[in-house]
């Protein structure tokens, strides 16, 4: 798929992560919004997997760490068929499968997330059996910047690199804002990038809505053979929203009736612009 | 049933013994079967398994909450993933683990909390799981699964390597004598054994306490002519509700015996059943009371909370004396 097409993708991601958290009248907006382009370029270039293959031992896993941004997640699953985009009418309504979080009772989600801190186990325990079985399968794994400081992300990250877990991918949906404010403010984990390079990994930095970057990024899998790779995606929480962009009560924040037409003339030019 | 007699009850290894024996040998035919461990081989007596079969084994490091994530990861490939560590950590460290990882995402580990109880003894609090049945009851889609003895342990650890759903067994590392030598013994998960029949006192017991209560039934028919029902009620979740309405015959007082907090354990799991189904029997718990135990071995704890034979008989024998 060609950059622009990417592009218009996201458009369209974006345009239905609103619907449908306008429809349910909950969601977790900013989130969605910084990390869909990355869910993008994932499933739409990146991993092995989708609806026929997804019983499949051989499939590419991703494990949505940040399970709270599951919306980006639903959307991008309809839009790859993994179940009919109308199911999404229901998300977060009484009865419904289609959660704040992502489980495994709708098709497409690999494992229940929402506590974070709990992504990563979770992937090097299923790229280990991919290493012990020999199999060619990949796991990719995103976590908010946010979530670091849960300490079970750093038992993972030391017994990835024991393992020396290479088809292994960590991705940080790097938006720099948590609930309660900057991740720096709240608690600094910077520099990242150091701090996982004395853990073992190979890092690479990329703009996480620069689709090229990111499949530039991407077909560099493994950074290095025998080192699990971290990519820290620079993003901007709420994007491609003017309003919400960078602003903290979009975490999730709800658009009224005007700010959602507001949001749909936006990614209307957006749009525009692609043709 | 074969009513048990002294020359029955045989001395034999510890149930930990039994685990790691009866892990060799299902992991010598299937290959999919593997043990996770958080620096726990020698204490959970695996390091002849890791011996024999390197490439099934896996080693954590000293990470309780990793060691259960990966072990979720590790059983959504469709591995048989025993996750081996004591149980005091096992389930409190990585008690979130349990829940999301394990049970919430349905990925069918086999955690295996070793030195349960208070078998570190004198070791103090930090390492006894007192908890876990009250923690883990609460859970949904768990098995948790005390074996009593050593026919208990071999048989739960096969039917958990058969089982497709996420399952807590927890045992000690002390010598266990076998409470029958019933050929036709039967284990199942969710159905109690009933080791001993008699019409005057039924006695619950789990786990390690089953054997004190057998000594215990036995005292009270010798000395004062009480016959007492005794049950191995190993599987504290999914509870054998069938078995318990028919143990507690009217009027029939009932003495469970725990090696756990006397909250939220086995006691109050057959109260609870009991008592919204209309039995009205009287009903003692007997377990370790809410406060960090006193230090002693695990048989000096037992003793000094009654959890032995003359406590578990003097109890027994109050309750049967109110009752008539």
């Amino acid at each position: 798929m060609t950059e622009q097409e990417l592009a218009r993708k996201s458009v369209d991601y974006r345009r239905k992560i609103l619907k449908y958290i306008v429809e349910a009248k909950a969601g977790h907006t900013g989130g969605s919004l910084s990390c869909v382009d990355i869910l993008n370029v994932l499933y739409n270039h990146v991993l092995n997997v989708g609806p026929d293959n997804f019983k499949s031992p051989l499939r590419d896993r991703y494990i949505q760490s940040k399970g709270h941004t599951v919306e980006a997640l639903y959307v991008v699953l309809a839009d790859k068929g993994f179940f009919p985009e109308s199911d999404l009418m229901t998300l977060c309504k009484y009865g419904s499968h289609y959660i704040g979080h992502p489980t495994r009772k709708v098709n497409g989600i690999e494992q229940n997330t929402g506590s974070l801190g709990h992504g990563l186990s979770l992937s090097v325990g299923t790229a280990l059996a991919a290493k012990l079985d020999g199999l060619s399968y990949r796991v990719f794994t995103m976590l908010g910047d946010g979530e670091l400081p849960e300490g079970s992300n750093w038992e993972g990250a030391l017994l990835a690199s024991h393992y020396k877990l290479d088809n292994l991918c960590a991705i940080i949906d790097n938006n720099g804002l948590q609930i309660s404010g900057a991740t720096t403010d709240v608690c600094n984990t910077d520099p990242i990038d150091r701090k996982f390079e004395a853990f073992g990994w190979e890092v690479r930095h990329v703009d996480g809505h620069d689709f090229g970057a990111l499949k530039e990024t991407f077909a560099a899998l493994p950074f290095t053979v025998g080192k699990p790779s971290l990519v820290i995606a620079h993003t901007v929480k709420g994007r491609g929203i003017s309003y919400m962009e960078n602003q903290l009560k979009w975490h999730h924040g709800v658009p009224n009736p005007d700010q959602y037409t507001h949001a749909l003339a936006e990614l209307a030019e957006a749009e525009a612009v692609l043709r | 049933m074969a009513e048990i007699t002294q020359n029955e009850l045989v001395t034999y290894k510890a149930n930990l013994d039994v685990f790691s024996g009866t892990l060799q040998e299902l992991a010598s035919t299937d290959k999919t079967i593997l043990v996770v461990t958080s620096d726990s081989r020698g204490s959970g007596k695996l390091v002849p398994f890791g011996q024999k079969f390197p490439a099934q084994m896996v080693e954590i490091g000293i990470a309780e909450q990793n060691l259960v994530g990966v072990a979720a990861g590790l059983a959504s490939t469709g591995k048989k993933v025993f996750a081996v560590s004591p149980a005091c950590f096992l389930t409190a460290r990585s008690f979130e683990q349990i829940k999301t990882d394990v049970a919430y995402s349905d990925n069918p580990v086999k955690l295996i909390g070793i030195s349960a109880g208070v078998s570190y003894g004198a070791l103090g609090s930090t390492h006894h799981s007192l908890h876990d049945f009250a923690a883990l009851r609460a859970v949904h889609n768990l098995i948790i699964v005390v074996p009593a003895d050593n026919f208990e342990t071999e048989q739960a650890i096969r039917l958990a390597a058969q089982t497709e759903h996420p399952i807590y067994i927890r045992f000690g590392k002390k010598a266990m004598p076998l409470l029958t030598e019933d050929p036709n013994r039967r284990f199942e998960f969710g159905k109690g054994s009933v080791v001993r029949e008699g019409n005057d006192l039924v006695i619950i017991g789990t786990g390690e306490t089953v054997y004190p209560a057998v000594q215990a039934a036995r005292r009270l028919e010798t000395l004062y002519g009480i016959r007492s029902t005794v049950v191995s009620m190993h599987t504290i979740k999914p509870l054998d509700y069938e078995l318990l309405a028919k143990v507690a015959s009217p009027g029939v007082p009932i003495v469970t015996v725990e090696e756990h907090s006397v909250y939220g354990g086995l006691g109050e799991a057959c109260a609870s059943f009991l008592m919204q189904n209309n039995f009205h029997n009287p009903f003692k718990i007997m377990g370790i009371p809410d406060e960090y135990t006193v230090t002693g071995s695990q048989i000096e704890i037992f003793n000094h909370y009654g959890l032995s034979e003359e406590g578990i008989a003097e109890t027994g024998l109050n309750l049967v004396r109110k009752t008539a």
